[in-house]
């Protein structure tokens, strides 16, 4: 037999045992394809930054015609629900007992001070436990008082204040929906459990199970080991991020206005790094209580949590973002959120896919000097 | 007495198990703590030095001082001035800047002469909270640049304005409200991880019916394998309770106690879901499967990071199955409210009942799952 025809031979072997592995394990193929189904369900549906009918108590200590039009302002509004309290003393318990997340307190000398000199004031109380929350809510709360503003002088005869308006304009989504934002990112959340948790689990069952020697004692090279091992993995992973892609457009209508081919190419490139995340972490850990502890914090959770995903990166900690650095799923994440929200930003795209190339080589490299056909490494 | 060495020998065991290797020792301290620093400081919705593009067509003394108060707010942070239309689109698009702020050329003299002055903005949406929260801030600002401009010129105030004040977190830091929930989110984490495999390995190994031929009764495996996961939660627990204290200096405002309650009831539940996991797996790798894809739903619909107000009212009904919900009331309640026992009680109960039930399924999965 000629050399290349063993290595052929002995490839295929190997890539034949390894799918039939997966294909003979139901875990591997649930993680693949229902572990990203479940997912993108979760996250599209169940996480929403979105606040929508606000539970708001609404403190009328005087009742006359311009309460009632400031409540109504409220009650016109899609962002609140609101429920009218006679004390305020109510509705701050009401605020205790979270029944309502905010309190909007117009006192009983509202309409004298309306007309007369000075601002009358419309007191607001904030529930602060979730600040992101009470920050929107407050945003919330001042368009209404704006808008209600504007009519109530219009009244008045004042037609314009002289005052500076804005008129924002948010690219890439104008509605705002943070599913068009949350979705495509987790497609690198997705793609990293199976590279990295998936291989990681495998590798080591391999070690904790003896057939490690057995594969070791037999010819294959060590190069053919790793490929043959990859592979399946990186065609299950890939399958599992076309599934994202395809409920992102088709379930969750977020827009895709770069290019397929760009999200094709760097998923592939992501996956090799994700892959080579998870060989090394099988390396080190050899049993898979460890890969599967390691996998979770070392690839998972920064995934979640420092690839800006849902945290803004520009604001952490300088510390913090130097570590971001080494999160392979920020480049990604960047280039998800450009390709399918902005279009093929090159300088984006390109950056990013240069450092994730170099993340790939880099952890395939450690990989592969660290697995030796030896026993005792 | 024998009931009490046999569980004693059993749970000491397990301790063992977990605690004589070396590599699940470390997997033990070293992550968590990892974790709950860079988590601790990372997981925040609060912007700082926003990037800001200026194109200010009017270059008057009141566009230099609305662009002066927005580039002298911590928030903000000037990264560009620019003089044309074409620049604005390269800038956002590459996300050198998140915000452009454009000043058309009439912008003082429509101020001077008591019209509204628009000012537009461009904000990068990519990221909709951010977009969301980057444009509150402008609110503000422009709220305060409009009432000093009226107390400058002397014109009439605003017939009505806003006191806005926030309850339990002043200063709206999102720190105090994600590290208590870091608490609950490690705890689990890890005593998932360690109950999850407990049976799962005895199962591989085969020693599990080994010890089911003992004298030991299900009941008494029960308590054996569910001692471990409470006390190294516990003791994880504690001691990122008391970073939180100490070193991310959330306030504590409430009954300790109370908290300590809900801690082992929560552990409680969450070790009768890792055990009857593990007893559903065959395998290690099934164990931990199983494991993750509890974990993951279960932060996800806990009102860790996004609120369950604003879930879709189905999803916000299977919340009510998930421990972490009531326990992260509580952390909450607790850290920034200055909750006791009576305003918590809603929170106690579920998690019992869950802990009993989850239970009681594991003990009677140990003998009917046979493989």
């Amino acid at each position: 037999m000629t050399p290349a025809a063993a290595r052929r031979m002995r490839l295929v072997g190997m890539l034949r045992k390894e799918s039939l592995q997966i294909i003979r394990d139901p875990s591997s193929i649930a993680i693949a394809f229902v572990m990203p189904v479940v997912l993108l369900l979760l996250f599209g549906y169940g996480v929403s930054l979105d606040a929508r009918d606000i539970p708001l108590a609404i403190v009328v200590e005087q009742p006359d015609a311009n309460t009632a039009s400031l409540s109504g302002a409220f009650q016109r509004s899609p962002y609140f629900r609101p429920a009218p309290y006679r004390t305020i003393q109510a509705a701050q318990r009401a605020l205790d007992e979270h029944a309502v997340s905010a309190i909007v307190w117009i006192r009983n000398d509202f309409s004298r001070r309306l007309v007369g000199a000075g601002s009358a004031d419309i007191g607001v109380i904030v529930d602060g436990v979730d600040a992101n929350q009470a920050r929107i809510t407050e945003g919330y709360l001042q368009g209404v008082w704006q808008t209600w503003l504007v009519d109530y002088l219009r009244g008045q005869g004042v037609s314009e204040l002289a005052a500076v308006s804005l008129e924002p304009r948010i690219w890439f989504n104008a509605a705002v929906r943070s599913r068009d934002f949350l979705v495509p990112g987790l497609i690198a959340v997705i793609m990293t459990l199976i590279g990295a948790m998936l291989t990681s689990m495998v590798v080591a069952r391999e070690w904790e199970r003896g057939t490690m020697e057995a594969l070791m004692v037999t010819p294959i090279r060590i190069g053919e080991m790793a490929f043959g091992k990859l592979l399946p993995y990186f065609i299950l992973g890939m399958g599992g991020m076309l599934l994202s892609v395809i409920m992102a457009l088709y379930v969750f209508d977020v827009p895709l206005r770069g290019s397929f081919w760009v999200l094709l190419l760097t998923s592939a490139l992501f996956m090799m790094v994700a892959l080579g995340m998870g060989l090394l972490i099988s390396v080190v850990a050899r049993s898979q209580f460890v890969a599967g502890q390691l996998s979770i914090v070392a690839t998972f959770l920064p995934a979640f949590i420092l690839s800006g995903f849902i945290f803004e990166i520009g604001s952490m900690p300088q510390a913090i973002q130097v570590i971001t650095h080494v999160i392979p799923a920020r480049y990604f994440v960047d280039i998800l959120h450009s390709v399918f929200l902005a279009g093929n930003i090159w300088p984006i795209i390109l950056a990013n896919s240069a450092a994730l190339l170099v993340m790939a080589v880099i952890f395939l490299g450690i990989a592969r000097r660290k697995t030796h056909k030896r026993l005792d490494a | 007495m024998k009931a009490f060495n046999r569980i004693l020998a059993l749970t000491v065991k397990e301790l063992l198990t977990i605690l004589k290797d070396k590599r699940s020792r470390f997997v033990l301290i070293v992550p968590p703590l990892l974790q709950l620093f860079v988590f601790g400081y990372a997981a925040s919705f609060d912007l700082n030095d926003i990037a800001v593009a200026v194109y200010n067509e009017d270059r008057s003394a009141p566009s230099r001082e609305l662009i002066a108060h927005i580039t002298g707010s911590p928030h903000f942070n000037l990264r560009a001035t620019i003089d044309s239309d074409q620049a604005i689109a390269p800038l956002i698009d590459n996300r050198d800047v998140l915000l452009v702020v454009h000043i058309g050329p009439h912008f003082s003299q429509r101020l001077k002469d008591g019209r509204q002055a628009p000012v537009q903005l461009i904000l990068d949406g990519r990221n909709s909270n951010t977009a969301l929260l980057a444009l509150g801030y402008l609110r503000s600002i422009v709220t305060d640049f409009n009432q000093s401009w009226t107390r400058q010129q002397g014109l009439p105030e605003l017939p009505a304005v806003l006191q806005m004040r926030a309850w339990f977190n002043q200063s709206l830091l999102s720190r105090w409200f994600i590290v208590p929930g870091i608490v609950a989110l490690l705890t689990l984490v890890v005593t998932i991880t360690v109950t999850g495999l407990s049976v799962a390995r005895e199962r591989e190994a085969g020693t599990f019916d080994q010890l089911l031929v003992t004298p030991m009764r299900p009941v008494e495996i029960l308590i054996g394998k569910s001692l471990p996961g409470i006390i190294i939660g516990m003791i994880e627990g504690s001691f990122i309770l008391l970073m939180a204290v100490f070193w991310f200096e959330v306030p504590l405002r409430g009954s300790l106690p109370a908290l300590y309650l809900g801690m082992f009831l929560f552990l409680l539940s969450a070790v009768g879901i890792g055990l009857m996991i593990s007893s559903l797996a065959v395998t290690q790798q099934q164990g931990i499967l199983g494991a993750f894809l509890f974990l993951v739903p279960s932060v996800i619909l806990s009102g860790f990071a996004t609120p369950i107000a604003n879930m879709p009212a189905l999803v916000q009904q299977l919340t009510y199955l998930n421990p972490l919900r009531y326990f992260l009331r509580i952390l909450r309640g607790v850290f920034l409210e200055g909750n006791d026992y009576r305003l918590l009680v809603d929170q106690y109960w579920p998690m019992a009942v869950i802990g009993v039930v989850t239970l009681a399924l594991a003990a009677w999965l140990f003998r009917h799952r046979m493989v």
